[in-house]
């Protein structure tokens, strides 16, 4: 039996450290015409995360409320929401980080289905134009597909994406052209252009360098300030664009 | 509002920019084209330059080129420096600077004409 714990058990929800004031925007589709802010306290921790108190108003408060969540520890890519106007993952966002008063919007740019939940099929459609698997059709090796760690290193930075759509819908070209094929496609391309074991880069080269493709990127950053895996959105972008100016890949 | 940073807002400052200079060239062109058909159209509108208003346009003019004209290399650097992408802040910032030091003592220069 247990009788000493030296961790004191944490009860995070009720009667917790400090009161919090959320204002989430709501959409019904059944009943609302516009998108309506509306206010909610929530007791939580300063080290509680912003997913922390909206769980506490589902939970509580307003059992309506509608949003997504499943890893909750930032690698599912669920939970991007806009958050005191940034977009930001709700699981990895700190109350301490952003003060007493948290507003919460869904993301700009798709279209809102209830709360703080989107659209994100046009988002998904893009990412698989972009043919983001390997291709290689030379006859299967009896172990791996070797490469160098000086090639692994080329794309790594772009292997980190979880698909979120922060960057994607920070980007205020993409809220102007939803055609724009976006940041997240365009980092899922360049995981797979600069890997020394695909054969696919031309092709995929052809699909960015397209008037929906990497040009219409105006190197705004507000991407690479967004991800929340600290991808350096803009470098890959621009590496996309340097490979079909020099093409080389 | 979404809150872009220095990249976001030095793009804001460049189309803004770009569009009101690309409005003023187009009404240049036409107004410059009077003096084919009527002298003293032309005459007019070359004295609407020299008018407080006009000069005033043409300091804002001059801001909305050397800003145009900063960032533009700001971002062909962005361009063409693979590890640029890391310093653009610190760019724009440059931009900023480099902009002020032009564009006071011009704007001063053509401000006192207005006297
Ligand atoms: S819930 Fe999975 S990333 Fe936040």
């Amino acid at each position: 039996m247990i009788t000493d714990r030296s961790v004191p058990i944490v009860t995070h929800i009720k009667g917790a450290a400090m009161q919090v004031t959320l204002r989430i925007m709501r959409f019904d589709p059944e009943k609302d015409k516009k998108p309506v802010m509306k206010s909610y306290k929530a007791e939580v921790e300063p080290t509680d995360r912003v997913l922390d108190a909206l769980n506490y108003v589902k939970w509580y408060e307003d059992g309506t409320l509608a949003y997504r969540r499943s890893c909750a520890h930032g690698i599912c890519g669920s939970d991007a929401v806009i958050i005191n106007g940034v977009n930001r993952l709700a699981c990895k966002t700190l109350i301490q980080d952003v003060g007493k008063t948290i507003t919460i919007e869904p993301l700009a740019g798709f279209k809102v289905l209830k709360d703080l939940i989107v659209d994100f099929e046009p988002f998904f459609e893009q990412y698989r134009s972009v043919l983001p698997y390997l291709i290689n059709n030379d006859p299967k090796p009896i172990k791996e597909r070797l490469q160098s760690p000086e090639d692994r290193e080329k794309f790594d930075d772009t292997t980190k994406c979880i698909l979120c759509a922060s960057c994607t819908t920070s980007c205020p070209i993409y809220w102007a052209n939803p055609d724009y094929v976006g940041p997240s496609a365009i980092v899922n391309a360049h995981r797979f252009i600069f890997d020394s074991r695909d054969q696919a880069a031309a092709e995929r080269l052809d699909i960015l360098n397209t008037r929906s493709g990497v040009w219409r990127c105006r190197t705004i950053f507000n991407c690479t300030e967004a991800c929340p895996r600290e991808i350096e959105v803009t470098r890959a972008i621009e590496d996309v664009k340097r490979a079909i100016l020099y093409g080389e890949s | 509002m979404y809150r872009g940073r220095e990249g976001m807002w030095s793009w804001v400052l460049h189309r803004v920019a770009g569009v009101g200079i690309f409005i003023f060239l187009v009404a240049h062109i036409v107004d410059t084209s009077f003096v084919g058909w009527s002298a003293d159209l032309y005459n007019h509108t070359v004295a609407l330059y020299r008018s407080s208003i006009g000069r005033i346009g043409e300091i804002i003019l001059i801001g909305a080129v050397l800003l145009h004209a900063f960032n533009g290399l700001r971002i062909i650097t962005i361009d063409f420096v693979p590890k640029a992408t890391r310093i653009q802040r610190q760019l724009f910032y440059v931009v900023v600077i480099v902009f002020l030091a032009v564009f006071i003592p011009g704007a001063y220069y053509l401000a006192r004409a207005m006297f």
